[in-house]
């Protein structure tokens, strides 16, 4: 096979990791769309969130330290400390189990049974004060995730491969941190399978999303079942945040990937948590692929982003609700 | 009844704190148009301090420019197009001098109420490159260097550390892909095929997270360098890629927005020896910081944090305001008051001489270029420097001297593009005395411009008197 052919193939497998990337950022709107019916609008800014205190709490920085300053007049930035990764996430997730408490308790307990789009407009609220607030708490700086994450090139996959296209055909090249995000993936996906469908927790979830009335009558509590699922969302933010941010830095636009995962979404239907990894894979390899067989040759380049959407709408018109999404029947 | 008229007074407050704001008559106005907020807050805010601190310094220190106090108003614009225009439309009415907008888009907004307000516009190192005409966009000036000078001294360097042959080579520009990114194609084109270089064009879409394709295309047909017009989460994200399949980072080069502390640190250890141009010094050993330190940020006065000093951006917001100062020196000898109009600010921009004896007089030793403006040439001679990151120091180190862009081809670029948008917009361009190019080039460059045409007439003559 020539060198082309072995590239085609590489492209397609860089597709299929970058396609778990954007399921890791989708699986958040997921969880907390099949619960509650809410497009969670501030997804993206929770990834945000979640990643800026995982670095503000391993490197021993002080929240709200500039205006702690402004006001008292002191010159305080670090506590002076450096936690450790593992106790570091633990601590991060605690933040993010607070905030899904404070949401309910601030934000979702005053909108029980109100609309959807009102639900909605909430969320968009709710990014744009995290947004601020994070920037206060944690600073605007680029930071960078120290948690021993591998990045680069795995060689070994390289070397191994290099033998299949001849002398110009350099090996496969994986990022060792796609590899990860795969395998992190995938154990996310089956533990939540596990918990929606085999826990009284996840039953639970899952009668809510079907209707939250009927749920109460059996004595769910909706509110607790809110915090629970926020949680959880809050988690894969924070996985989400991780691997992202491990990539980029820890900055704004980590808030962005919120588009990415909208295509995904679109495809893969806003009730399933598996919908959210094959609509992420079939939206990473179609994006990668078409730039690699006719973006760049032929249109300039720069298509991935219009074509995961484009794919997107073109599912859309044959399955409204998604490839896995719950049809919707509704009589007169 | 208290309670009403305590809420009356409350509002009466409120609605008083604008005006109560507003800069006396007396006070020189600089409004500042920053973004600490949104996608690109972590480059914007070592700007507006940088640029605050050296106005701030100027005051506490000099007592104001020629006695006047400066009065720095500071409007948000989070790098947007519409609130960018906003700010100016707020603040213009308050004496505002100089506009610095910090974005190519604000910039392109604002030219034509620039020349309608006659406030000058400095777009330092961004903006619309042919403004460097100063015939046809009046007050509009964008010294000491533009994207096409920068696009010129990426492939200076090239030939610099290619024996000046890099015929047959491969050059990948990864670009953000907007009107910004795209402001170097031209010049690369006509360097390609002035020097005989491929070029291969490599968009990545906004805000440049996702940049697989675009570096799975550089290992595959392995470019023998790679320059980068990139802006924010883009720039990291492009460096973490290049360190991820190997590139040689010494042949990986950035142009001054993708050149500071931002876009290298998240990358640690594998970004050493990416390199960037520059207009600028880097670091902070400048006797400059030993009066912000004295003035400013001792009476806890810095702007911001006060985390910024001596980062890539911040001597940049620096440098601007230090040539704001300059300008505004300028105006005031020029119409002998010290309470100077817009119009006086232009022309002291205008007429603004930069040399080293200046910068160091200023606590500013080999920090930049020296350059004069003139009527015909509002962009000054677009000198650049290389820098290169050294991860192990955490610092950027200069590895050249500043060194002339290929002004051949980049003037004929600029008079091409001027000349398009003053026919567009009706403008009739001024008649300068002077002539943009040589304007741009210092008297002992002049001089050996004048040797090397006696030779050449010494040639022709020889020739002749030999037919």
């Amino acid at each position: 096979m020539p060198a082309e052919f072995w590239y085609g193939v590489e492209v397609l497998l860089n597709g299929l990791m970058a396609g778990v990337m954007y399921s890791l950022v989708a699986l958040g709107f997921v969880l907390i769309f099949k619960a509650s019916g809410i497009f969670n609008y501030a997804q993206g800014v929770m990834a945000l969130f979640a990643a800026q205190t995982l670095v503000g709490i391993q490197t021993g920085q002080i929240p709200f330290a500039h205006i702690i300053n402004v006001v008292l007049g002191t010159d305080v930035h670090h506590f002076g400390w450096h936690v450790p990764a593992l106790l570091g996430l633990v601590l991060a997730l605690v933040v993010m189990i607070v905030f899904a408490i404070l949401v309910e308790k601030l934000v979702l307990k005053h909108l029980v049974n109100q609309e959807p789009i009102i639900l909605f407009m909430a969320t968009i609220g709710l990014a744009y004060f995290m947004e601020g607030f994070g920037e206060l708490m944690w600073g605007a700086d680029v930071k960078r995730i120290e948690i021993g994450l591998p990045q680069g090139g795995n060689a070994w996959v390289e070397e191994n491969t290099a033998f299949l296209g001849g002398e110009d055909f350099y090996g496969f090249y994986l990022d060792t941190l796609d590899i990860v995000a795969t395998l992190i993936a995938v154990a996310l996906v089956t533990s939540l399978v596990l918990f929606s469908q085999y826990t009284k927790t996840g039953r639970a979830l899952r009668a809510v999303a079907d209707d939250h009335q009927a749920a109460l009558s059996v004595g769910i509590s909706l509110r607790t079942i809110w915090v629970i699922v926020w949680s959880i969302a809050g988690f894969v933010a924070l996985v989400a945040g991780v691997m992202w941010g491990a990539k980029s830095g820890v900055q704004f636009s980590l808030s962005l990937i919120a588009l990415k995962a909208l295509p995904v979404l679109m495809l893969g239907g806003f009730t399933s948590i598996p919908g959210a990894i094959i609509g992420g894979l079939i939206i990473g390899v179609g994006e990668k692929m078409f730039e690699f067989l006719i973006g760049a040759p032929f249109l300039g380049g720069a298509t991935e982003n219009w074509f995961a959407y484009m794919l997107a709408l073109i599912f859309l018109i044959f399955r409204p609700q998604g490839l896995f999404g719950e049809k919707i029947i509704e009589r007169v | 009844m208290k309670l009403k008229t305590l809420t009356a007074m409350t509002l009466v407050a409120a609605m008083a704190a604008p005006f109560a704001a507003t800069p006396a008559l007396a006070d020189l106005v600089f409004p500042s148009l920053s973004y600490r907020t949104g996608p690109y807050a972590a480059n914007g805010i070592p700007f507006a301090d940088g640029y605050e601190d050296y106005f701030k310094l100027i005051n506490a220190r000099d007592g104001g420019i020629g006695g006047e106090r400066i009065k720095v108003i500071e409007c948000e614009t989070g790098y947007n197009t519409e609130k960018g225009v906003e700010c100016y439309e707020s603040t213009k009415g308050q004496g505002a001098l100089v506009y610095q907008p910090l974005s190519t888009g604000i910039t392109y907004q604002l030219i034509p109420k620039s020349a309608a307000d006659g406030i000058p516009l400095h777009t330092m190192g961004y903006g619309r490159t042919s403004a460097a005409n100063g015939a046809v966009f009046n007050t509009v000036f964008n010294y000491p260097a533009n994207y096409w000078n920068g696009a010129s001294a990426v492939v200076n360097h090239l030939l610099d550390v290619n024996d000046g042959d890099i015929k047959g080579k491969t050059l990948a520009l990864v670009y953000h892909n907007s009107a910004y990114g795209k402001e170097p194609i031209r010049t690369l084109e006509e360097l390609s095929k002035k020097h005989g270089f491929k070029l291969t064009l490599l968009p990545v879409d906004h805000p440049g997270q996702e940049q697989k394709s675009q570096w799975l295309q550089i290992r595959r047909e392995k470019p023998d360098f790679v320059t980068m017009w990139g802006w924010g989460v883009m720039n990291a994200t492009a460096i973490q890629e290049a360190a991820n399949i190997r590139y040689p980072m010494e042949n990986f080069i950035g142009v001054w927005w993708s050149g500071s502390e931002n876009d290298v640190r998240p990358v640690g250890d594998k970004a050493d020896g990416y390199k960037a141009i520059n207009f600028h010094g880097v670091g902070d050993d400048y006797p400059v910081y030993d009066d912000l330190e004295k003035y400013v940020y001792s009476k806890g006065d810095a702007t911001g944090a006060g985390d910024q000093k001596g980062t890539v951006l911040y001597n940049r917001g620096m440098y601007a305001a230090m040539l704001a100062v300059e300008a505004a020196k300028n105006a005031q000898k020029i119409h002998d008051t010290a309470k100077i109009t817009p119009a006086m600010m232009r022309d002291g921009m205008e007429a603004l001489e930069i040399t080293e004896g200046k910068m160091a007089d200023l606590g500013l030793p080999n920090f930049g270029p020296s350059f004069s403006v003139s009527c015909a040439n509002h962009g000054g001679p677009g000198l650049a420097s290389v820098n290169q990151w050294d991860a192990k120091a955490g610092e950027w180190k200069e590895i050249s001297s500043y060194s002339e862009s290929d002004m051949d081809v980049i003037g004929a670029l600029i008079n091409a593009d001027s000349t398009a948008f003053a026919k567009e917009s009706g403008i009739t361009p001024r008649e300068c005395a002077d002539d943009g190019v040589m304007a741009s080039m210092s008297k002992d460059d002049i001089m050996s411009e004048i040797e090397a045409i006696k030779a050449r007439l010494g040639e022709l003559l020889k020739a002749a008197e030999a037919l």
